[in-house]
């Protein structure tokens, strides 16, 4: 335990300590704040008779999560690869710290950068309660998808890292994969009729949208859940792959 | 201290050590002396837990490297190959943070101002570890394998790749740790296993071929014999002059120079001292000695050797001495 607490603070210190989250941190705010003021000024100019507050919501924090996912990348990139380039990951694999506190440790990390960054949008909320209270409740919903949605994403991000030493590759792979996933059903008339419930059914886009909408399904929450928990699974099995390979 | 039975370690169809059978007692230096590629590092990460071994066991301190996985690998101190350093921490940042994940039980200032301590690092404490020499990385690495107090000390080429000041400073450091500590050190480099260790155990292509004391090493490496003379001479009264010398076996010109210069190889008998006699040869015939150098056993050379004599031997290792 002590060891894993260790490795927390040394990776969290590692983010906040290199100018990256600053600078990831800045240009996500300046362009969430950039759709948060378009988004709003079109159900102002063309929402008639539709409830903006609700629809705002929605369509703002599906912005958000393509932003998310530019970003995801540039913060898992590091976790694992660069660790393996430096060969610190021997320090690890040889001190009295069980892999597993190893994998909670770094994606706990990445995901306490993307816990503070996704706090900064709580602005926007609180800015429109100000102007006009409304209930919450749908809020509340989305950033728990949200939360979710994060959850997955980095811990894709945290297993592609673990497979190389390169942090460029484990970024572009990483990106490739959450961009992919996201818009894996956009286009529904090019999916042959039979597979379309099975693609739909892996397309985080499908299972994050009810939650944007206010709703919270068991079947989403478990779609986000099972993915993490895969992906734990399968960077447990690339760390082991050391046995094997012979090489870090 | 240090128990391996039997172990064997594949990767893929690739033995990369085969059977491999040791004890290392509390206190001793021990070498692991063998080429690049003879199982030195694998060897070393199934003692550390980096890996476990596919066949075989292997404990430190009395534990169990598979069964007690966490608790042995916080008895032992590991210095890997390629020191594993993360250059934007400072150097007591770094030493925190291994005394933390080596679980140092309470506040970890007082281990890390002993290993800075021990390890000759108290000018350099605030410096970050990327801005260090490479004499200086190389303490910190011994230092971060020492900053819990471990009984066990498993250091992978501690020397590699240091200048000569530096590889002196190094040893004398792994010499005074030493103390009550248990070391095992690996190397490809012959004299540096009889300088630093006691006891010597060498490998090739992941086979432990042979066991020594140092000072056995060191009386095989000279008991060669051969002795390299670069003299100006005519070649056919060289052989004959040097080659009526004392306890002279075999003369070899093995090379010839321009103008009457030679190389010339003299294999003496063993147990037999005659570089006086043979300089004092050249010398009274008026011949001009150029240099006279005793040709040490390579490492190549001592594991032909050790092969060729097992074999004949029949037996599967040397005895000692």
């Amino acid at each position: 335990m002590r060891g894993f607490l260790a490795l927390l603070a040394k990776e969290l210190r590692a983010f906040f300590l290199s100018p990256l989250v600053y600078f990831l941190a800045g240009v996500f705010l300046i362009l969430s704040g950039y759709y948060f003021y378009t988004d709003l000024n079109a159900f102002i100019t063309f929402g008639f008779g539709e409830s903006i507050l609700e629809h705002l919501w929605q369509r703002l924090f599906k912005d958000i999560v393509r932003l998310v996912i530019t970003v995801v990348p540039l913060v898992t990139m590091k976790i694992y690869s660069e660790e393996k380039s430096l060969g610190t990951i021997e320090l690890l694999y040889t001190a009295p710290i069980r892999d597993v506190e190893i994998l909670a440790a770094k994606f706990l990390a990445c995901l306490g950068v993307f816990v503070l960054i996704l706090g900064t949008t709580l602005a926007y909320p609180a800015l429109m309660y100000a102007i006009q209270p409304f209930d919450f409740s749908q809020l509340i919903a989305v950033y728990l998808g949200l939360f979710l949605l994060v959850s997955a994403l980095v811990a894709i991000g945290v297993f592609i890292s673990s497979l190389t030493d390169t942090q460029l590759i484990a970024a572009m792979f990483t990106y490739g994969a959450v961009l992919l996933l996201w818009n894996l059903s956009w286009n529904e008339a090019a999916i042959p009729s039979h597979w379309l419930g099975m693609v739909s059914q892996a397309c985080a886009f499908d299972h994050f949208e009810p939650f944007a909408r206010g709703v919270i399904d068991v079947k989403d929450v478990a779609y986000f859940l099972c993915l993490s928990i895969f992906m734990w699974f399968l960077t447990m099995l690339s760390m082991q792959a050391r046995q094997w390979r012979g090489r870090r | 201290m240090i128990k391996a039975e039997g172990l064997s370690k594949d990767y893929g169809l690739n033995r990369a050590v085969d059977d491999v059978s040791f004890e290392v007692g509390k206190g001793e230096i021990v070498g692991l002396l063998g080429p690049n590629g003879s199982g030195k590092t694998t060897i070393m990460r199934m003692l550390t837990g980096f890996f476990s071994p596919t066949a075989g066991r292997c404990s430190v301190a009395g534990l169990d490297l598979e069964r007690d996985t966490l608790a042995a690998r916080q008895r032992v101190g590991y210095l890997p190959e390629r020191v594993a350093l993360y250059p934007d921490l400072s150097v007591r940042g770094y030493l925190s943070f291994v005394a933390r994940v080596r679980n140092v039980p309470g506040p970890v200032r007082g281990h890390v101002n002993e290993a800075l301590e021990r390890c000759g690092l108290t000018d350099v404490y605030r410096k970050r570890i990327g801005k260090l020499s490479r004499g200086y990385r190389q303490r910190v690495g011994i230092a971060q394998a020492v900053v819990h107090r471990p009984d066990v000390l498993i250091l992978d080429e501690p020397t590699v790749g240091l200048d000569p000041r530096q590889i002196v400073e190094i040893r004398a450091l792994i010499r005074e740790l030493a103390g009550g500590v248990t070391v095992l050190l690996s190397t490809h480099i012959l004299p540096e296993v009889s300088i630093v260790c006691r006891r010597v155990l060498i490998l090739d292509r992941g086979r432990l071929i042979a066991e020594d004391t140092a000072e056995g090493l060191t009386e095989k490496t000279a008991g060669r014999n051969e002795i390299r003379l670069e003299i100006a001479a005519p070649e056919s009264e060289a052989c004959a002059v040097l080659g009526s010398c004392e306890g002279v076996r075999e003369v070899e010109i093995a090379e010839r120079m321009s103008g009457s210069r030679l190389v010339v190889i003299v294999r003496a008998r063993v147990g037999s001292d005659n570089k006086a006699a043979l300089a004092q040869a050249v010398v009274e015939r008026g011949w001009a000695l150029h240099e006279m150098t005793p040709n040490l056993l390579s490492l190549e050379d001592l594991f032909v050797d050790i092969l060729a004599r097992a074999e004949s031997g029949g037996a599967g290792s040397e005895a000692s001495g």
